[in-house]
């Protein structure tokens, strides 16, 4: 085995561009969970961004439309979930996984003419000197836009949620609904736009992977990511720059593995495989453990149906 | 305007009335769908309800495979629903069915050529096992370092799904598989093979131990201190404080409980209906079972006939499939479709639809 | 237990008789595919063999499919369907269904069935599989020419026989014209997953590899490449003409056309029995997609020479001295390996420096 072969340099450029489509996906699923919600249905929600997003672009010739148009039907989709959990009163948990169903039904049905067509082009930014200084570089200056809008989408996300009377009152809604309602904020209100902001979210990082990341529509192209950005939110005990370590922590253990089997390392790639997860779930345990913390953060009116009797 | 009021108890007509309602919606949004793909949705709707039923071409064989294609996911749903009452949210039953499936079936390979009556026995056991002892993973963690269940049983769904693939290239990949990754196949194995008990029904040992979990869980449910307990650990932390229930125990009950009908699932399935170990072996029913556990409002009786409707679905869309040539996603919206309606129109058990002046409103 | 036996069998000759009088006794031809034909890779490469019966065929049968059908109780479930719903011939292609077609085939000795890439067989089962090894000898040929770098990168899907012989097959061809050739590869353990696909492609690149070889079904890899400079692959069961002339330099395309067509014109005949097939680049079963400027001209021609003598057995991919990986003697001067060691193959040939996991 040849590890000096892997460039921690490239390493790092390649999972950061892995990581953006987890990292946007779990930024939405955050805010929805610091209201008070669990939707499950992130997958779903991914996968209808990817193909919405596929088709402006191709059609429109402009990747940026393609951005635009998978974040409005990430959210479009979200309405469903939103709709039920909150007017309806369905059980959250059932209804995020059957949004994951239906999500992946309906975005085969959409793509189904789009396979096998290369979308427009998205380039990464060019600065002169600065993207070619050594190391830094490539770090700092060399990705796509998206990339940067994502870090300052963690930033504006915490920003709001620790700064502004907006963010206080999500975080209230969250907390105590029935207190919130107490207080005159319209919770059910507050939880749609939050539902509405998650799928926006999800369907920005559906649309990266089929715009970006593979570039190309495929059935089922999403693979797990929305699973994963749901694990980042816990793995980030709600903290958006968490979020980013646990997205980055993701994409570059899976990134890794494949390195270190080109390298040669001879382990079985199953157990290389099994890594991202066993790191989430270790790293879990580490901050849970950690009590006050944990409960500090955590909505705790999460999943929980609320009903106005008054 | 149209509002929701409480009713003052869940209401029995609806009750039995809700499922009817969202068949019927489901099918005209359904057909709408089908209509919009190019299809008659008549004979589309009609394939995918009726046809595995009563058709008299394909019904002899699709009725029994219905309770053969339920089986798993009435299982696991039942186990589950303990577990969601309690508000212990075990989303990785997927990973304790693969793990049963590992730790039961490779039990019976390596047991192989041996003939004995105690094999069968042994493998259930060390299938229920395997599954229980998965989901103890995300019990301890929760119950030791309060780490949340729903995630480390998920993340563990992945792990599972790679300890397979890691088994079915190496240590159980079958000698007589011309090196590719695969089991021996159970049905030459007499003694491990979960066989039809009566030729051409389907039916498997499998389904009679589900038609029993069936009834002893509504038996648990309604008259067992042990329902009493979990619906208690459901409603308030003091409140099952009081009654003296240990959220520790529930906790580890209920993932205990899940994970173990969820690994038994899984042998039954690979001894079985699926015959052999191999990366292709989970199909997510797992995640399904989540889903039929709440259409069956986490009632026995409910989950069993969520889980022949959903297997309904399933077996009526690949009639339908090939019959109409309606692509499979269609089915899968479909499917979704019936969820939504299903979960929307539940509101009406508990609240009635009053018409009510703007102002009386707020 | 016979009861039920007789009503089903009732069932199958009422209906057997109703269907023909209905249908003027058009033969009912299914399909099961693994994935959907819109993978672009292999069930796309199968629809176009259903497509083609269609065309060659046309009023005599009328074919039926059923896509992403798991390889488990579900492909035996639809199978049956099929059967009981007056299907004759089935095809069924994914090497795990088939367990499953012996189960069904016996209850249903007069419907035939066509299983890919299997080996079990009865009188109403047949299998049929390609020798992809021959199109990974012409691409590995090429790939040995083409890298600046002698690092060719190989994404990899599972450790079975099959996916060996290919990277065997293309590292010898690749070393007999580049003796400096050196193989990275990565097993992604899935055979269609875009995202993995295309890290593991990244992955290989940066560690020097300048030439990718793919035998995972997404063209996910082929976007990766397209981002990065002078980097060349192959498309693999389907053309990937969309990215040519670069990446895609050339591909290995499965075409079932011509089988599928002869197999279901012998159902018509009458004539249909049970066989194995494992046919090359000769009888069609394996094309090599269109090969663009990219490379040179004589690289072209000498690819194609091989390609030509593959074809008209002059020339076979496994040809002695070859040892295996440990050193051991595998083929004597001048030997050429026997189908069966072929079909079974799970070791490396002496020279790639990777070892196979198990």
């Amino acid at each position: 085995m040849d590890l000096s072969s892997i460039s921690p340099v490239t390493l790092i450029v390649s999972l950061m561009a892995a990581s953006t489509p987890i990292l946007l996906a779990a930024l939405g699923e955050l805010i929805v969970e610091k209201s008070g919600v669990l939707n499950l249905g992130v997958e779903g929600m991914m996968i209808i961004g990817a193909v919405c997003g596929f088709i402006a672009a191709v059609t429109t010739g402009s990747p940026w439309l393609g951005f635009l148009f998978g974040a409005i039907c990430g959210a479009a989709v979200s309405m469903i979930f939103a709709v039920l959990t909150q007017y309806l009163m369905a059980n959250q948990v059932a209804t995020g996984l059957g949004l994951t169903m239906f999500g992946l039904g309906l975005a085969s049905l959409l793509g189904h003419s789009y396979t096998g067509i290369n979308p427009p082009l998205f380039s990464q930014i060019h600065i002169p000197v600065l993207s070619d200084l050594p190391v830094v570089g490539r770090i700092v200056f060399g990705h796509d836009p998206m990339i940067y809008f994502s870090l300052a989408l963690t930033f504006a996300i915490w920003y709001f949620l620790t700064r502004t009377r907006g963010g206080l009152v999500l975080r209230a809604v969250g907390e105590s609904h029935d207190a919130a309602h107490a207080l005159g904020y319209k919770v059910i209100r507050i939880r749609m736009l939050a539902i509405a902001f998650g799928g926006a979210c999800a369907g920005l990082g559906g649309a990266y992977l089929s715009l970006v990341r593979v570039p190309q529509w495929a059935e089922g192209m999403t693979a797990g990511a929305g699973w994963i950005a749901l694990a980042i939110v816990v793995f980030a005990s709600w903290k958006p720059g968490r979020a980013i370590i646990g997205a980055y922590l993701f994409g570059g253990v899976t990134v890794l593995q494949l390195n270190l089997q080109a390298a040669g390392l001879a382990i079985s790639p199953a157990y290389l495989s099994m890594t991202p997860y066993l790191a989430t779930i270790i790293v879990l345990v580490i901050m849970a453990s950690d009590k006050k913390r944990q409960s500090l953060n955590a909505p705790a009116s999460l999943g929980k149906t609320f009903f106005a009797s008054t | 305007m149209l509002r929701l009021e409480a009713r003052p108890e869940p209401s029995r007509a609806m009750v039995l009335l809700t499922p009817i309602i969202a068949v019927v919606a489901t099918m005209i949004a359904g057909g709408i769908l089908f209509a919009i793909l190019g299809n008659n949705p008549f004979t589309a709707i009609r394939i995918i309800f009726w046809d595995p039923l009563f058709n008299d071409m394909v019904a002899s064989y699709t009725r029994p495979q219905l309770l053969v294609k339920a089986t798993p996911l009435i299982l696991m749903a039942i186990g589950l629903s303990f577990g969601f009452r309690a508000n212990v949210w075990n989303i990785g039953a997927e990973g304790q069915f693969i793990m049963g499936a590992v730790v039961g079936g490779g039990t019976a390979l390596a047991l192989y050529p041996l003939e004995s009556a105690l094999v069968f026995p042994l493998i259930i056991i060390m299938g229920g096992l395997g599954g229980f002892l998965w989901a103890m993973i995300p019990a301890i963690l929760k119950i030791r370092f309060n780490a949340n269940e729903i995630l480390v049983s998920l993340m563990l769904v992945y792990v599972a799904a790679q300890f397979l693939a890691a088994m079915v290239t190496g240590p159980m990949k079958s000698p007589v598989g011309m090196g590719f990754p695969v089991s021996r196949n159970f049905n030459e194995y007499q003694s491990a093979f979960n066989a039809e008990l009566l030729s051409n029904t389907g039916l498997h040992f499998g389904v009679l131990v589900m038609m029993g979990v069936v009834i002893v869980g509504y038996i648990f449910l309604t008259r067992h201190i042990f329902g009493f307990q979990i619906r208690v650990s459901g409603q308030s932390a003091r409140a099952s404080k009081f009654a003296g229930v240990n959220p520790h125990t529930t906790v580890a009950l209920c993932l205990g409980i899940s994970g173990a009908l969820a690994g038994l699932a899984g042998l039954f399935e690979v001894t079985g209906p699926a015959g052999k170990l191999s990366t292709n072996f989970p199909l997510g029913y797992g995640f399904t079972a989540i889903i039929v556990a709440f259409l069956g409002r986490l009632h026995p009786v409910g989950i069993l006939l969520a889980g022949l409707l959903m297997a309904l679905t399933y077996i009526g869309g690949e009639l339908a499939q090939f019959q109409m040539s309606i692509p499979a996603a269609a089915i899968q919206v479909f499917q979704g479709m019936l969820l939504f309606f299903l979960l929307g129109v539940d509101i009406l058990v508990n609240f009635r639809l009053r018409w009510a002046s703007t102002k009386e409103a707020r | 237990m016979n009861l039920i036996k007789t009503l089903l069998a009732g069932a199958a000759v009422a209906t057997g008789l109703a269907g023909a009088a209905f249908a003027e006794e058009k033969l009912k031809v299914g399909f099961i595919y693994i994935g959907p034909p819109g993978d672009m890779g292999w069930t796309y490469e199968h629809d176009q063999g259903r497509k083609a019966i269609v065309e060659a065929l046309g009023d005599k049968v009328e074919t039926t499919y059923v896509e992403n059908v798991p390889e488990s109780a579900d492909s035996e479930r639809v199978m049956t369907q099929m059967a009981l719903s007056g299907h004759k011939l089935i095809f069924a292609t994914s090497f795990n269904y088939m367990d499953h077609v012996m189960n069904v085939a016996k209850k249903f000795p007069d419907v035939k069935f066509e299983h890919a890439t299997g080996f079990k067989r009865a009188d109403n089962v047949s299998t049929y599989s390609a020798r992809f090894y021959e199109g990974r000898a012409v691409i590995g040929h090429i790939a040995g020419h083409m890298t600046k770098t002698n690092t060719i990168g190989y994404i990899a899907s599972y450790p079975i026989p099959e996916v060996i012989r290919g990277i065997n097959s293309a590292y010898l061809a690749a070393k007999a014209v580049n003796p400096e050739v050196k193989f990275k590869v990565v097993w992604a353990y899935t055979w269609f997953d875009p995202g993995k696909e295309a890290d593991a492609a990244n992955a290989l690149i940066e560690q020097g590899a300048d030439v990718i070889m793919q035998h995972t079904d997404s063209t996910a890899p082929m976007s990766e490449m397209k981002k990065h400079e002078g980097i060349i692959g192959f498309g693999q069961a389907s053309d990937m003409g969309q990215f040519a002339p670069n990446p895609r330099v050339s591909s290995i395309i499965d075409n079932w056309a011509p089988y599928y067509v002869e197999r279901t014109q012998a159902m018509l005949d009458g004539t249909w029995e049970s066989t194995d097939t494992w046919h090359g680049i000769k009888e069609g079963m394996v094309e090599i997609g269109e090969m663009t400027e990219a490379i040179p001209a004589e690289v072209r021609a000498s690819a194609q020479e091989l390609a030509d003598k593959l074809a008209s057995g002059e020339v076979h991919a496994f040809t002695g001295p070859i040892n295996k990986q440990d050193g051991s003697a595998w083929l004597a001067e001048g030997e050429t390996a026997d189908d069966g060691t072929l079909a079974g193959m799970s070791f490396y040939v002496e020279g790639i420096e990777a070892e196979i996991p198990n």
